[in-house]
């Protein structure tokens, strides 16, 4: 298949699931609901209350977490390389189960987000900490760090669980399997700001992403300043990442299967894979929202645990395709 | 004489305890072949690495063009040198033609739009280096020799005045050993490149270099002409072995010639 082609056929898909994911679910939405923007029906309030933003709201969080696994494999030069195994989403989920559990009653402007925000930057700082520490960086350590600091911050919530009243400890668990239920265009306009600045900072960083994706020594010989952009690289990742898990709790795989699947179809060069994951992991994440919320409605699935049962065995496939070539970037 | 294009002073490195690197100071005029040699783990990569500025911990003076290496911005330099690490990774998965365009880097805008100006240079580039027929070959299907021929492709389309070359040409075959030093030398008198060049095959560095410098544990033991460094106590000193030789039936030049194993 040629790469444009493919690229066509990515911005289709994501054009349907996003024009069908608002009128699935048990209520019928008529198509007349589009001539009232007045909301003076139920089925109008239904879909522009609370269907489109949640479809907005599901499209640009797996926008962005794909975002982060297209620039975070790009630079590492990893397939494994995701804000989940880099230790980025623990952190984040660590800050906000702060936020949630002690400064929730302060009502500070965008808490959640500035929480998380913390938390991501120093789940960051303890990585690449960890990696520095031992002199010569390699991707491997700073994997396994990634994983120990998402251990470590696991434990943390697991922790503040322990010690929370019960109404507390179901709020975090319910929040930590991940759930886009959004009424109103308050969340969407957050995400929209967030995942838009890190796309557009990350977007700006593709020619650098392709020198890096090849090798650091190459990338410095070309000219690439290589630790100034990885410190942008997880500046804009641990914006996405924060707004992510803030609003919608930390939701796996998508950040790491997005990029694979688009470099199989679009190639290994940024300035197509970018928009290309970009829109993918948006489609994607919307497709496996409006299954969680329809599969078993009016009850709903949290959607953490759709990309989780599709990722796992995505995962292992990508882990047994490894060992029988060496291609895999 | 020309002016110096690459001086370096008293430089010191070390990973702990273990100094790599000692006091090591040289000086490469503009448009000269500078082979290192020496024996394994005596630094020479190491280095060129500290030159490149992929190690950046180094004690002592690096200055290129007069100027201090550690006030460059990574961009500027790479306009004026450009590495080439042993053998380009084997899984890359661009075109040749895209990894050489990809070296027009740090003559791009700060937003990477590729000219046509970029095309016409990369082309230009593959042509002069007989890479053109593989352009739209993916690098990870291309043979050893081939991806060394397309990394310096790419370092001619860069358009940087110095070229740092590690072992070029180990692990080819005759042919692409000489097509590798042939291109080496072509575009050292045709765009007038600095070129210095790692290297463990002691004739081609005594054939193609103006000066050679050979490291031992991390030390400069020496530093001279060619036929200088074709002496028995000389190579006895760096290599701790003896050394049979034998004259070049073209130039006359002293080489070595392979042990006999008994």
């Amino acid at each position: 298949m040629k790469k444009n082609t493919a690229f066509i056929l990515i911005v289709l898909f994501a054009l349907v699931v996003v024009m069908i994911a608002p009128f699935a679910g048990l209520t019928k939405i008529p198509l007349s609901v589009l001539k009232s923007t007045t909301g003076d029906t139920t089925e109008a309030r239904i879909f522009y209350s609370l269907r489109l933003p949640r479809v907005f709201t599901a499209f640009l969080a797996g926008a962005a977490l794909a975002c982060c696994g297209v620039a975070l494999q790009g630079m590492f030069r990893n397939p494994m390389a995701e804000p989940f195994t880099l230790g980025i989403c623990g952190g984040a989920a660590f800050g906000a189960a702060i936020y949630v559990m002690f400064a929730a009653s302060l009502s500070i402007y965008c808490g959640e987000i500035v929480f998380s925000l913390a938390g991501a930057l120093a789940a960051i700082f303890l990585v690449y900490g960890l990696t520095k520490i031992k002199k010569g960086f390699s991707v491997g350590t700073m994997l396994l760090a990634g994983i120990a600091v998402n251990f470590f911050f696991s434990s943390l919530i697991l922790l503040l669980q322990y010690v929370s009243d019960f109404t507390q400890s179901f709020m975090i668990i319910r929040w930590l399997m991940g759930s886009i239920s959004v009424t109103g265009y308050s969340v969407p306009i957050w995400m929209l700001i967030f995942t838009s600045a890190g796309v557009i900072i990350i977007s700006s960083q593709s020619f650098k992403l392709n020198l890096m994706s090849i090798s650091d020594e190459i990338a410095i010989a070309r000219g690439v300043n290589v630790k100034g952009t990885r410190k942008i690289i997880f500046l804009a990742t641990s914006i996405m990442v924060a707004a992510v898990v803030a609003f919608c709790g930390p939701i796996g795989f998508v950040g790491l299967m997005a990029p694979h699947i688009c470099r199989l179809l679009v190639g290994p060069d940024h300035k197509i894979l970018t928009p290309a994951s970009i829109l993918f992991g948006g489609a994607f994440l919307t497709l496996c929202d409006t299954v969680a919320r329809t599969l078993i409605a009016p009850a709903e699935i949290p959607v953490g645990v759709i990309t989780a049962l599709l990722g796992g065995p995505f995962f292992i496939w990508l882990l047994l395709k490894d060992t029988d070539s060496k291609s895999s970037l | 004489m020309r002016e110096k294009i690459i001086e370096i002073e008293n430089l010191d490195f070390a990973i702990r305890a273990k100094q790599i690197l000692e006091q090591i100071s040289f000086s490469v005029s503009g448009g000269r072949r500078l082979f290192i040699v020496g024996p394994n783990g005596a630094g020479k990569t190491t280095l060129l690495r500290c030159i490149s500025r992929i190690i950046t911990d180094y004690r002592g003076s690096i200055k290129i063009k007069g100027v201090n290496l550690k006030t460059y911005t990574q961009k500027r330099l790479a306009k004026i040198l450009t590495y080439l690490p042993q053998g380009l990774p084997g899984d890359i998965p661009f075109t040749a033609h895209q990894f050489v365009l990809m070296a027009r880097y740090p003559h791009l805008s700060p937003f990477s739009v590729v000219s046509p100006e970029d095309e016409n240079i990369a082309t230009q580039a593959m042509e002069m280096t007989q890479t053109a027929c593989f352009s739209e070959r993916v690098l990870s299907t291309l043979s050893g020799g081939e991806r060394q021929q397309v990394s310096i492709a790419a370092a001619v389309a860069q358009q940087a005045e110095i070229f740092l070359l590690d072992e070029p040409a180990t692990y080819l075959d005759y042919k692409h050993q000489r097509d590798i030093h042939s291109l080496l030398a072509k575009i050292n008198k045709t765009n007038d490149t600095t070129i210095v060049c790692v290297t463990h095959d002691l004739n081609s560095a005594v054939l193609n270099a103006d000066t050679i410098i050979a490291l031992k544990e991390g030390k400069i033991v020496f530093e001279g002409m060619p036929e200088e460094i074709m002496k028995e106590d000389i190579l006895e000193k760096i290599y701790s072995k003896k050394f049979n030789f034998a004259q070049h039936p073209v130039t006359g030049q002293k080489i070595i010639v392979p042990d006999i194993i008994e």
